[in-house]
């Protein structure tokens, strides 16, 4: 299919959805009255002259701001920690070994219960909405980097022994690749999940950010504003993953299937 | 680099296998000889094809000249000192993909210097200079996965040369290749080797390719406990194109006198249900 024909028919689906909307909530049928009740479900344009209100206040900015610059710390600290740990456990299998029931069991327990603990220890700030984040981030990250380091193809791995690399050559030539590869693969999620720690964090006890400003809006039955919230949301979602996607195709190149030309004969 | 062998050198083999047995331990108990009593030894400028059927040990062979594995009885000597550890003068050829796959042709083949202490600046050249031999020159910033089959050979094979290795072992190298592009890599393979004939262990099971390129080839027995079951001087002349001296009388001769012995291993082979599996 065709780049444009593609995108019309996204873009098709979005105004159908929101045509849908409107009909349901904003046009009177019998009685006067739309079918769907606008206090609970609100109309489109509405919500768009909302988020527009907002925009041009110049409040929206800045909550948005907060969000990132909690998004960004939560994924830089995570997928530090987890490159970190996942080297570490990958080359010493005994504490892999030693861990392991520890890491699942940490890895299996919901975030959500940790955010209060979290806004006890380091406050209503943007520091425990961090911490939050890295406990999603740190994990998805050290799990494929621990993969990713074990499963380095072992020809590979020979190849580079008989060529005579030491144990620092090794890492630097053959795991870092391999596990910076595996981390690369999980990027998309692991910044979504530093997203959703940001703004569950909000959620539950802030007082700034996209995910305080919607909790507010609920607050109040204010269902215009939670929705303008969630579509600001949605949006900066995919923006974040334009970004995301850019830095993926720059740093795997050398992948297959990255649209590069492949040679024949 | 290494220095140039010395004359005390001269005298050793590049590879002498004693009396080398080989046995793994099998998940969930129980061990598999793969072979035994294996007495080989490779000249220093000597071309040694290795043929067996299929699953008969002949590469488990390579990786104790290689030092990848470690006999379970007897020992590897290159250049008359015992092998512990890796083969530091050994370049190896592998059969399947060994390249980074993160790395440029010229950054997998300058990567090779590392090692050795060559200065990265040094390294770039000398690796264009060997991507140069083997016909890649245009391919050097490529990718492996945006190269074919017999490129990425190439290249690989670049990145063992390129280290001046005094023995090479090869491992079914041009193994996944089509017919064609296995000849062009064979007549490559000879005429680097030509320019300085260093000790060759050419693992095969294609009796033809082995004829074509060797000095000697060496047939193993079918496996488990496989046995070196015959040794046979190639004396054709050279230098040699892969694709002509197949019609030359004297290689059809050879191949006859191999043929018999190989023959019998690969039906005892094929009767144990190893020709199924590659």
């Amino acid at each position: 299919m065709r780049r444009t024909t593609l995108l019309a028919m996204q873009v098709g689906v979005g105004l159908a959805f929101l045509l849908v909307w409107h009909l349901l909530t904003a046009v009177p049928v019998s009685g006067g009255k739309p079918l769907f009740d606008p206090f609970f479900f609100s109309t489109p344009l509405d919500v768009l002259a909302r988020t527009w209100k907002d925009l041009v206040s110049g409040e929206l900015w800045y909550h948005l701001g907060i969000t990132l610059t909690e998004t960004v710390l939560a994924f830089t600290f995570g997928a530090i920690g987890g490159i970190a740990f996942g080297f570490l456990f990958a080359r010493r299998e005994i504490l892999a070994s030693v861990f392991d029931p520890y890491i699942k069991a940490a890895n299996a327990l919901p975030r959500v219960v940790l955010a209060p603990i979290f806004a006890l220890w380091f406050g209503l700030g943007i520091w425990s909405k961090v911490a939050l984040g890295f406990t999603l981030v740190f994990f998805i990250v050290f799990f494929n980097v621990y993969q990713g380091v074990r499963e380095v193809s072992p020809v590979v791995l020979a190849n580079a022994r008989m060529l005579g690399m030491n144990e620092r050559q090794l890492l630097r030539h053959v795991y870092w690749p391999a596990a910076l590869t595996w981390m690369f693969s999980s990027l998309h999620t692991s910044v979504g999940f530093a997203l959703v720690g940001a703004v569950v964090g909000e959620y539950l006890g802030s007082s700034a950010g996209l995910g305080y400003k919607i909790h507010e809006a609920e607050s109040v039955f204010d269902v215009t504003g939670v929705f303008s919230g969630m579509l600001v949301l949605a949006v900066f979602v995919i923006v974040i993953d334009t970004f995301v996607t850019a830095i993926e195709k720059r740093l795997t190149v050398w992948q297959p299937g990255t649209g590069a030309a492949t040679a024949q004969g | 680099m290494h220095a140039p062998a010395q004359v005390k050198e001269a005298d050793s083999p590049a590879v002498r296998l004693s009396q080398v047995a080989i046995t793994f331990a099998l998940k969930g108990g129980g061990t598999y000889q793969a072979v035994r009593d294996i007495d080989l030894t490779v000249g220093a400028s000597e071309f040694v094809a290795i043929v067996g059927p299929t699953g008969c040990g002949k590469s488990t062979l390579l990786n104790a000249a290689a030092g990848l594995l470690k006999p379970s009885a007897g020992g590897a000597d290159i250049f008359g000192e015992r092998l512990s550890g890796l083969n530091a003068r050994a370049g190896y050829l592998f059969q399947q993909d060994a390249l980074m796959p993160w790395k440029t042709a010229i950054d997998n083949v300058a990567v090779a210097l590392e090692p050795k202490g060559v200065p990265r600046a040094e390294a770039l050249a000398r690796g264009r200079e060997w991507l140069g031999r083997v016909g890649l020159a245009a391919f050097a910033d490529r990718y492996p996965h945006m190269l074919s089959g017999g490129q990425r050979k190439r290249v690989a094979l670049a990145q063992m040369l390129i280290r001046n290795p005094q023995i090479l072992l090869m491992d079914e190298p041009f193994g996944p290749l089509d017919a064609q592009t296995r000849q062009i890599m064979g007549n490559l393979l000879l005429d680097l080797w030509a320019q300085d004939r260093k000790a060759v262990m050419f693992v095969t099971h294609d009796l033809e390719e082995a004829i074509a390129l060797a000095d000697r080839v060496v047939v193993m027995s079918a496996g488990p406990a496989a046995r070196i079951v015959g040794d046979y001087p190639v004396s054709l002349p050279r230098p040699r194109d892969i694709a002509e001296i197949r019609l030359d009388p004297a290689f059809h001769a050879i191949h006859k006198a191999i043929w018999a012995t190989l023959r019998v291993e690969v039906q005892k082979a094929y009767a144990q249900g190893e020709g199924a599996n590659a």
